[in-house]
């Protein structure tokens, strides 16, 4: 067996029929579609086709979706956007305390330039509270913003509820739906948000493009100053190619969402109750049912996150750790802390997160391999001592 | 072997990793060290064995990342057959370069396996110490 890769919710590969569909874009129609001539007329029209297949995907207009460098930008964009667009209505954000860093960094950029802004907790399932949300709410609250799904534990929020707060409240409601986007089915209006953020190369197609749906009538600030393009809302030379392929990416995850969620769930569940059932004092983090179909996180107690990840490469597993004793602040994760998590348990976790060619062989061989690595751990921890018996 | 890996660590320390030496504790020990931290994520004992002023065995137990579990293995090694004051001069940056170096913020792991040696020597003189008042 080949390497086995189970971080897909890092970054998927980029599907072969996407790279295909954005080879020509590089340079044979490489023109650019500002410009007049047939070469750049060419290049508009497939950025038109790109945008409704985005548009299909997540059930906007066409012209709803302005397209972005990825999804950090597309956070960024919609709360700035909406902070610096709505300042005298307000300077009040609410969002939740396990957001993506591309969420919680603006709005402590936003909290040093004076805004307010309210970080909600979440149950020990990770799910935000949309009385909590509403509590929160101020006069001068000018927007929510809280993600579809949560990129480490996999927990989907009541998105369709906190949107019914926030319009009652007519505050504006922003959610970062990349994790979700391709993976469950996503309507704009049955959500009710405002604004939503996707990123291609979670979904198969290429890094380096994303896209912001913005809601008609929304009062948005332009994030990036230059050409008219994007509407005049985000200048520069379109990523052509970058476009091509989003579009592409979203067609396929589309035409398949339900079989590969149903096949994703299976394997999920086969490698949850597997993991649990095989080592003992191991949990699940999230919601048991509310979550991502790919994600399976665990915490394993007496056994250190680097050190297993490290362990799985040598038997060429991939997966991912809220460990971070390589991270700046030695902190583990503030997803996992913020659930309820001790410092111990938040280091011994880990992240699997399956995709498109995860295969029920790649799962038997992770049950295989994870118990002996972590008895093999916990023979060399101290933390056994008082253990009675593990 | 991924090369994700290979990058991120020396061959050096990799092999401590997979091999651990000196792995488990000692019965009756002359000095234990424990250091760390659950917030850090490691937590360092360290277990020695004096004879004649001479460490004669050291053994270790971690709970940690893979540098410090090879730290932990690499000082292990380091301090068998010194004297005490020849352990003392034992420096984290001693401990890592024994192991090809370790990434710039992975040498907290050095620093911690250097205060275990420590504090295990610090518990063999007071425990030591304290026999001699006795007498």
């Amino acid at each position: 067996m080949g390497r086995i890769y189970l971080d897909y919710a890092a970054t998927t590969p980029t599907h072969p029929d996407v790279l295909k569909a954005m080879l020509p874009y590089f340079n044979e129609d490489f023109g650019n579609p500002s410009t007049i001539c047939s070469y750049g007329q060419e290049a508009k029209g497939e950025i038109g086709n790109a945008r409704t297949q985005i548009a299909n995907l997540i059930g906007s207009r066409d012209e709803e979706i302005i397209f972005t460098s990825g999804g950090t930008e597309a956070d960024n964009f919609a709360i700035k956007g909406i902070a610096f667009a709505n300042e005298s209505k307000g300077n009040h954000i609410i969002t939740s305390s396990i957001e993506h860093p591309a969420v919680l960094e603006t709005c402590r950029f936003l909290q040093k330039n004076g805004f307010n802004i309210s970080f909600i907790p979440v149950d020990k399932q990770g799910l935000v509270d949309p009385d909590g949300v509403r509590k929160a709410i101020t006069k001068n609250t000018i927007l929510i913003s809280i993600m579809h799904a949560n990129n480490e534990i996999g927990t989907i929020e009541p998105i369709a509820e906190i949107s019914k707060v926030a319009k009652k409240a007519g505050v504006y409601f922003h959610t970062d739906a990349i994790q979700t986007a391709g993976h469950i089915p996503i309507d704009v209006n049955e959500l009710g948000v405002d604004l939503l953020s996707i990123s291609a190369h979670k979904l198969y197609g290429p890094k380096g493009i994303g896209a912001l749906y913005i809601k008609k009538g929304t009062s948005l600030a332009t994030f990036m100053h230059g050409g008219e393009q994007e509407q005049g809302r985000r200048a520069g030379t379109e990523n052509v190619p970058g476009i091509v392929g989003f579009g592409k990416a979203a067609e396929l995850i589309q035409q398949e969402i339900d079989d590969e969620s149903k096949r994703l769930i299976y394997l999920r569940d086969l490698l949850l109750t597997g993991i649990l059932e095989r080592i003992n004092h191991s949990r699940l983090n999230g919601h048991p049912t509310m979550r991502l179909p790919n994600n399976a996180n665990i915490s394993i107690d007496f056994a250190e996150g680097e050190s297993m990840i490290l362990n799985l490469d040598l038997e060429g597993i991939c997966a991912a750790t809220g460990s971070a004793c390589s991270s700046r602040n030695l902190e583990p994760s503030h997803v996992l802390l913020a659930t309820g998590l001790s410092q111990e348990q938040a280091h011994g976790s880990l992240r699997f997160s399956l995709g498109k060619w995860t295969t029920e062989d790649e799962i038997k061989r992770v049950l295989d391999v994870l118990p002996r690595i972590v008895a093999r751990l916990r023979a060399m921890s101290p933390l056994l001592k008082n253990q009675s018996k593990i | 072997m991924s090369s994700n890996v290979a990058s991120l660590y020396s061959e050096k320390v990799m092999d401590h990793f997979r091999n651990p030496r000196n792995v488990g504790e000692i019965a009756n020990p002359d000095g234990i060290g424990h250091v760390g931290n659950p917030t850090c994520g490691d937590i360092m004992e360290l277990y020695i064995k004096v004879n004649d002023d001479i460490i004669t065995n050291a053994k270790f137990k971690t709970f940690g990342c893979g540098a410090a579990i090879a730290t932990s293995s690499m000082v292990t090694e380091l301090v068998k057959g010194k004297s005490i004051k020849e352990a003392l001069e034992i420096s984290n940056q001693a401990v890592a370069e024994a192991l090809g170096g370790l990434p710039p913020i992975k040498m907290h792991c050095s620093i911690l396996a250097e205060e275990a040696l420590k504090s295990a020597i610090d518990d063999y003189s007071a425990k030591k110490k304290m026999l001699e008042e006795q007498r």
